[in-house]
């Protein structure tokens, strides 16, 4: 009881809203005009941002610096590329992670535990935030390209307790060339380093290919462009 | 109770009277599709076409919910607000009816993108940039509208609601902007300007903004106009009203790094993100003190009065929600929290208790003022409360044993040292609960068709006379 008396002098009615308006305060000033309010929120709401948010272009140990030998993240190939937009299409990151974290039994489950580095070229970031299925970061090579293509037309021929859905449309819808050079130029525009070689050679890559195709391929390029030395600590 | 004599005949009800029903309409689409991925995640069979998958569906509940029928719920009560608590008409009818045409043709927008499979793939955010575009202006002419109708006010103060309301509108401005920046490709197709680690600190700075201050913020408008307006009774306290406002606006926005614990998002972003995240706890239950303490002396009334109930209780959620997040945000319950069922069980004890049941209690007090007329039928409002209140917990229940449940035996090891369970066993540990939550949400969708028929019986029914509009 003693508290709630406490709340009760310290900010209840007992405030007299005719009193409140002689004391001029700084607050008593913001609630009558409307333009500095603004100004205040606009000033209080961008301090977090730019603590916590800006620093992380200009800190130079944000992205792991890894060394020749165990790096070789490359941008996706252009079939690889293909294959990501599809996996984003269909939210297929609305059930599956693609970032391990330094656990034991993550990494006993998934592999190493993800880097920065590893996902510098991905535009949109793919870590997810619910494993309805498992993480995917470092998919690629764990299964054959039959057992992948298997799984996607009908996860619950392999998997009888999944309850992914079945994507076996995918087999019916052909690459459009065009589209991925223009989208390999985009890419670029925002920092990718794509070469004019990789331009040239886009449509060709994709042709004939399915949207089955190209999936399989980006879940098996996935984690797999880091070489880890055992033992080194990548987080310090 | 019903009709105010005094109510200026210049205030433009119409709009408000158009989006309070659109807001009812979305939240029985929105609660339709968020029961069918729900039940795809029980019976996976149910995905039965491209696109109707759950990948493709999931982005559509959560954009239908948040903006549709939160987005109509504020725009509403925001238009309704500011127009009683400043004593002036709005500043522009025509603009107010661009930003209600703008906002229902963006939502068709996207119910039409999502099965498609357009999405940029940052949650909450999936709309192509064409469309993101047409947010920013409808959104800018919202927020203009509202500024200039507290300029033009003729009351000397600002009203404590109007406050959340604008704080919301310039935060949700900024997030949108930033978070939306892409590269186009084609018409539906575009690319996110960030890259990975700096993308998703951005995306859950967007992220848990979205529920900060779309989610909360706004609500707290809600709540801070209709608690004291349905009790009838001041506010209980002006100190907390502003302690809460100014560090919700400070402390929120630092939030999002809370989403990205032990991941390559460096610790120091990340320990901040939790840091700031327990002390809201602070702020967050001052605000619920001060809209339930507002009811002293009158807790009488909630056995009568079905509106303040559905207020009461989700000052309730409101404070459970804002106990459960800062807890999920220490760091040994985010390691078994993070990925699992657990934040689904959150996200919805915060959607369903908290910002549904104080916009279902803001809308009925809403549109017995609007028509002037008493609610068709109060039995009905009981059944909805009720079935409301027993489909939300069921959810809640079920998703905080299965998250815990998944944790668990994802970490779980024999005497060994080896892990104890496959992936795939844990699949199948979830299916009673999906079960149960699918059925849980299809209470709750029960109660948004009832919600719809009493009102639009309501509307029906205006016009003719009542014992109500006799006594007012
Ligand atoms: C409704 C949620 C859901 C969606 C959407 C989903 N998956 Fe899955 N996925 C699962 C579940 C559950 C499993 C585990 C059972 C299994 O192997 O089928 C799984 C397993 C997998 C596996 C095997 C992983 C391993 O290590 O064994 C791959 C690969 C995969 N999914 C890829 C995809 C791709 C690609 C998409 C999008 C086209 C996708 N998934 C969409 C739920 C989903
Ligand atoms: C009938 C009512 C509802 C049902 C049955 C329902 C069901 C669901 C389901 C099945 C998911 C996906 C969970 C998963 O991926 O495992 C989901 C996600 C989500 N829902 Fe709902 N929902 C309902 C109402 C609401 C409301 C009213 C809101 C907000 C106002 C809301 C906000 C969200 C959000 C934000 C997510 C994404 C959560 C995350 O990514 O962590 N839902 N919902
Ligand atoms: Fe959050």
């Amino acid at each position: 009881m003693g508290l709630g008396r406490f709340i009760g002098t310290l900010f209840g009615r007992s405030i007299d809203p005719q009193k409140r308006r002689e004391k001029k305060s700084f607050q008593e000033s913001l609630e009558k005009n409307v333009w500095g309010f603004i100004v205040m929120v606009a000033i209080v709401v961008s301090i977090g941002g730019i603590v916590e948010i800006v620093p992380l272009f200009y800190l130079d140990n944000t992205i792991e610096k890894l060394s020749r030998e165990e790096d070789s993240i490359r941008p996706y190939t252009a079939l690889e590329l293909e294959g990501r937009d599809v996996y984003i299409r269909e939210g297929c990151y609305l059930c599956h992670s693609q970032m391990i974290r330094p656990f034991r039994d993550e990494m006993e489950r998934y592999g190493h535990y993800s880097l920065a580095a590893e996902s510098k070229f991905d535009h949109p970031f793919q870590w997810g935030s619910k494993r309805t299925g498992p993480d995917l970061a470092r998919v690629g090579g764990k299964y054959s390209n039959e057992w992948q293509v298997q799984h996607l037309r009908a996860p619950r021929s392999l998997v009888p307790e999944s309850v992914m859905p079945d994507y076996a449309f995918l087999e019916g819808y052909k690459l459009d060339g065009v589209l991925t050079e223009k989208k390999m130029r985009a890419l670029s525009m925002v920092g990718v380093p794509y070469s004019d070689a990789d331009f040239a050679g886009a449509a060709a890559a994709v042709d004939g290919k399915t949207e089955m195709d190209a999936l399989v391929a980006y879940l098996q390029v996935l984690g797999t462009m880091v070489k880890f030395e055992a033992g080194k600590d990548y987080r310090e | 109770m019903v009709g105010n004599v005094s109510e200026n005949p210049n205030y433009n009800m119409a709009i408000v009277k158009a989006f309070a029903v659109c807001a009812v309409v979305y939240f029985v689409v929105g609660a339709l599709v968020g029961d069918l991925i729900a039940w795809q995640l029980s019976f996976p069979s149910l995905n039965v076409s491209e696109y109707l998958s759950f990948g493709r569906l999931r982005p559509l509940h959560t954009n239908a919910v948040i903006f549709a029928f939160g987005g109509c719920t504020l725009m509403a009560t925001a238009f309704y607000v500011v127009q009683r608590t400043c004593a002036v008409p709005l500043w522009s009818s025509k603009l107010a009816w661009f930003t209600f045409i703008g906002w229902n043709l963006i939502i068709v927008s996207a119910v039409v993108s999502f099965p498609m499979g357009w999405t940029s793939g940052k949650e909450y955010a999936e709309l192509e940039w064409p469309i993101d575009i047409a947010i920013a202006v409808v959104w800018l002419s919202y927020m203009f509208n509202f500024i200039m109708t507290i300029a033009n006010r003729k009351v000397s103060h600002i009203y404590v609601a109007n406050w959340f309301f604008l704080g919301m509108m310039i935060m949700i401005t900024y997030l949108h902007v930033v978070n939306s920046l892409a590269i186009p490709v084609t018409m539906t197709k575009s690319y996110s300007l960030f890259s990975g680690v700096h993308d998703a600190m951005i995306q859950w700075w967007w992220g848990h903004n979205a529920v900060g201050f779309f989610l909360t913020a706004g609500f707290l408008g809600i709540m801070y106009y209709f608690i004291p307006k349905q009790a009838d009774l001041p506010i209980f306290s002006y100190r907390l009203s502003v302690l809460h406002f100014w560090a919700l606006m400070f402390g929120y926005v630092w939030l999002g790094a809370h989403h990205l614990q032990y991941t390559a998002l460096p610790d120091w972003a990340g320990s901040l993100g939790a840091a700031v995240s327990i002390a809201m706890i602070i702020p967050s239950w001052g605000g619920a003190v001060n809209g339930l303490m507002t009811l002293s002396g009158a807790w009488h009334k909630l056995r009568d009065d079905y509106v303040l109930r559905f207020l009461v209780v989700s000052l309730a959620f409101y404070a459970m929600s804002t106990f459960e997040g800062p807890v999920m945000s220490l760091k040994t319950v985010n390691a078994l929290s993070h990925y699992t069922d657990w934040t689904i069980g959150h996200v919805h004890s915060g959607a369903l208790g908290w910002v549904v049941m104080v916009s279902v209690g803001a809308i009925y007090h809403l549109v017995t003022r609007l028509w002037n007329k008493e609610i068709y039928s109060v039995g009905l409002v009981n059944t909805h409360f009720w079935i409301h209140t027993i489909g939300t917990v069921i959810y809640i229940c079920a998703m905080w044993v299965s998250g815990i449940m998944q944790g668990l035996m994802w970490r779980a090891t024999d005497d060994y040292g080896n892990l104890a369970y496959t992936f795939a066993e844990s699949v199948v540990a979830m299916h009673p609960y999906y079960v149960l939550r699918s059925v849980g949400g299809l209470l709750v969708l029960l109660g948004a068709i009832i919600m719809l028929y009493n009102i639009v019986m309501t509307i029906r029914t205006a016009g003719q006379p009542n014992a109500a509009a006799a006594r007012a």
